[in-house]
């Protein structure tokens, strides 16, 4: 492997990396400054133009608290969990093409830090052993109410992974691959997969609201009946990382979706660009167009956030195991008859 | 009419328990619905005052911190008969009188007046009966428009003479008002 | 035959082995031997995450990441679950009697022989490995395997899961109260 390689591909993750915990601070006050001008007030405005600094704030506050640990047995897993829950968020960012390629010092440097021809089950992966961070951390608590976020967390992960995934495979079976880098090159130009799998799109969208703890669905940490969930008895910057995390997957879960339904970094008229502006250009634009989307989607769970009440718990189980289940295995169904019609009407004798 | 079908605000609507049709519990509608409600007051005015800078309007009758009012030639008018602390619920006020000397003449209007006059403001209501029981119009809450303040330890939550009496200033410039008049 | 591992001349391969075997059979015993059901539980969950590792060290990627998926991110989290709500003490451990536990190392014993014979007797396949530039690891090949050469076996697997989800599914159903 040459050294240049490393080097590029160093960068590369550094970059994601940095952007992604940015992303995440910002969001918190995104988070506040949305649900604020949603009820008509102006949010957090005093440090710094527009409370811009407000992030900053909250993290120095965080780190200066007392470290308190409650009555456990288990303060090894006890610090372990927030470790998990972050570790997750911030890993799924590797397989993500945040845009096509720039030319840059003579050499070609692809903007994504691998490109595994099964990154969308890595991301499953990785989802699924997030909520062992909430697990662990809920139980290690030796609370009864963040026993009851973690068992809430597990079991609305659980089933609504198996809801995502369905949802997911009518979607592989028309892009015939799971690299999101050949799913981004497929949906040039408007070729998004919104327009062929709009439902799909929904359970999509519906899982990773619950995926990500959001409301309507975040009954692991809903503060009026469990004071907070998992992290009731978390202090400091152990409860920072909680909530970190949860920001952080946010964001990476607006990826996903712009990546998988929204074209990613694609935007009309880019081989225009290509060919007539320059590769430089036309991919930082594209960059720029895949962060226009994932801004929006952040938005979009935010503003969802500050109108839907949270659902109760049977509904939420209704809703993932006898709406969204069946519903994925009927868009599977019909997405298979669409791909094989020439094949269904040759056999009918048409 | 009958008592069912009278509707004071126009606004009163019938709760019925009919059944759903299949697109109403589908609920996609009524949560699109429910956004495009909440999207529209992204652009709404906003009706925060921002404190430090802006301050609220204050009502007239608003009682804040107590004045001891000075009369127009800027003597003060409490004569230390203790009413005010008598009629307290929240046992606020203390005082002190002590008896006016000759060349003292210009800063108190009567013969007796408080020499020591304290309001513990932490055990302070603001319900306004001192107010109401000054005989000499010695002590108002609407006057001085002021917020009593935090503070980081509770002696100085003990506001004595020195907070309380109105500034000289403002006494003239009352009878200065009053003379226009 | 006794082959002696040469630790000077490692190559990062071995290494790598090394330490994931380590862990593996370090977090097995562990699940074993600890008296807390929810740490024996996470030692099993580390015990898969190592055996992944060991499935990306034979560079089958796919495999990996289901068994990630599907035993640390379904199977084990639901076993977590049912512990977790079981509230499980330490004091309240079952004692067998010592008969069963005589019985248990015998069978134990005796399978590690039948096992420690097979290893012994099998020979390594020595080979050169034959580049056709396909990627075996990709899930379409994976896929066309599944559906044309081991067609039956599959669809016989996908029946048995079915079931099972039915007979799941059955058993957790109130009954109707029939009056």
């Amino acid at each position: 492997m040459e050294s240049a390689f490393i080097i590029e591909k160093s960068v590369v993750i550094v970059v994601v990396f940095a952007v992604t915990m940015i992303m995440a601070m910002y969001s918190t006050w995104a988070e506040r400054k949305v649900a604020a001008f949603l009820q008509d007030r102006v949010g957090p405005n005093r440090a710094g133009w527009g409370g811009l600094l407000q992030p900053l704030a909250d993290g120095m506050k965080l780190f200066s608290k007392e470290e308190f640990f409650p009555n456990t047995p288990n303060r090894f897993l006890f610090v372990v969990g927030p470790a998990i829950a972050m570790s997750t968020a911030l890993m799924t960012s590797a397989v993500i093409p945040w845009g096509d390629r720039l030319h840059l010092f003579g050499r070609d440097i692809i903007l994504q830090a691998t490109d595994v021809n099964i990154a969308l089950l890595y991301i499953f992966g990785v989802l699924s052993v997030g909520v062992y961070g909430i697990m662990i951390g809920g139980w290690a608590s030796n609370n009864k109410f963040s026993l009851m976020g973690a068992i809430r967390a597990a079991s609305q992960m659980v089933s609504y992974e198996v809801a995502m995934g369905l949802s997911i495979i009518a979607l592989l079976m028309m892009t015939g691959t799971m690299s999101l880098k050949e799913i981004s090159l497929q949906q040039q130009g408007m070729n998004w997969n919104v327009f062929y799998q709009p439902l799909s799109f929904l359970i999509f969208l519906i899982c990773s609201f619950a995926e990500t703890n959001r409301t309507p669905f975040d009954l692991a940490e809903c503060e009026n009946e469990l004071i907070g969930g998992y992290h009731t008895e978390y202090s400091s910057m152990k409860m920072g990382f909680y909530l970190f995390a949860e920001y952080a997957s946010m964001f990476i879960s607006s990826t996903i979706i712009s990546v998988l339904f929204f074209g990613g970094y694609n935007y009309p008229g880019m081989q225009w660009m290509v060919e007539n502006v320059g590769v430089n250009t036309a991919n930082l634009l594209g960059i720029g167009a895949l962060f226009i989307k994932i801004c929006f989607f952040i938005f979009f769970y935010m503003w969802v956030r500050w109108t839907i009440p949270r659902f109760r718990y049977d509904q939420l189980m209704n809703l993932g195991w006898r709406i969204l289940i069946p519903l994925s295995i009927i868009n599977i169904m019909i997405t298979g008859v669409v791909i094989l019609r020439h094949e269904i009407l040759a056999a009918l004798g048409f | 009419m009958s008592i069912e079908t009278i509707s004071l605000s126009g606004r009163k609507k019938v709760v019925s328990n009919k059944d759903m049709s299949f697109v109403e519990r589908l609920y996609l509608v009524a949560i699109v619905k429910g956004l495009v409600i909440t999207v529209k007051h992204l652009f709404r005015k906003k009706v925060t005052i921002h404190y430090p800078e802006q301050v609220r309007e204050m009502s007239p009758v608003y009682r804040g911190q107590h004045m001891l009012k000075r009369d127009e030639q800027g003597r003060e008018n409490c004569t230390a008969c203790g009413l005010c602390a008598l009629s307290c619920p929240a046992e606020a006020i203390t005082m002190k009188a002590a008896e006016r000397k000759p060349d003292e003449k210009h800063l108190y209007r009567e013969e007796k007046y408080a020499e020591i006059y304290e309001i513990n403001m932490l055990r302070c209501i603001f319900c306004g009966l001192c107010e109401e029981a000054c005989p000499k119009d010695a002590i108002y809450l609407t006057e001085s428009k002021v917020l009593v303040p935090a503070n980081y330890n509770r002696e100085d939550f003990i506001f004595g003479k020195d907070k309380l009496v109105m500034p000289l200033e403002m006494a003239l410039k009352n009878a200065q008002l009053k003379n226009a008049n | 035959m006794i082959h002696i591992p040469d630790f000077a001349h490692a190559t990062t391969v071995q290494v790598i082995f090394c330490f994931l075997a380590f862990i593996t059979v370090i977090t097995a015993f562990l699940t074993i031997f600890s008296r807390n059901p929810i740490h024996s539980a996470i030692y099993l969950v580390i015990c898969f995450f190592s055996i992944a590792g060991h499935y990306l060290l034979l560079n089958s990627q796919f495999l990996a990441v289901v068994h990630i998926i599907v035993y640390s991110g379904a199977i084990m989290i639901l076993f977590l679950f049912t512990i977790m709500l079981m509230n499980l003490n330490e004091q309240r451990e079952v004692h067998r009697p010592r008969i069963t536990r005589l019985g248990a190392i015998i069978s134990f014993c005796l399978i590690l022989i039948v096992l420690i014979t097979i290893f012994i007797n099998s020979k390594p396949i020595v080979g050169e490995y034959d580049s056709t530039g396909e990627d075996f690891q990709s899930i379409k090949v994976l896929g066309k395997i599944l559906l044309n050469e081991y067609m039956v076996p599959f669809e016989f697997a996908s029946i048995l899961l079915l079931v099972a989800m039915i007979g799941a599914v059955l058993l957790s159903k109130k009954e109707k109260l029939n009056k």
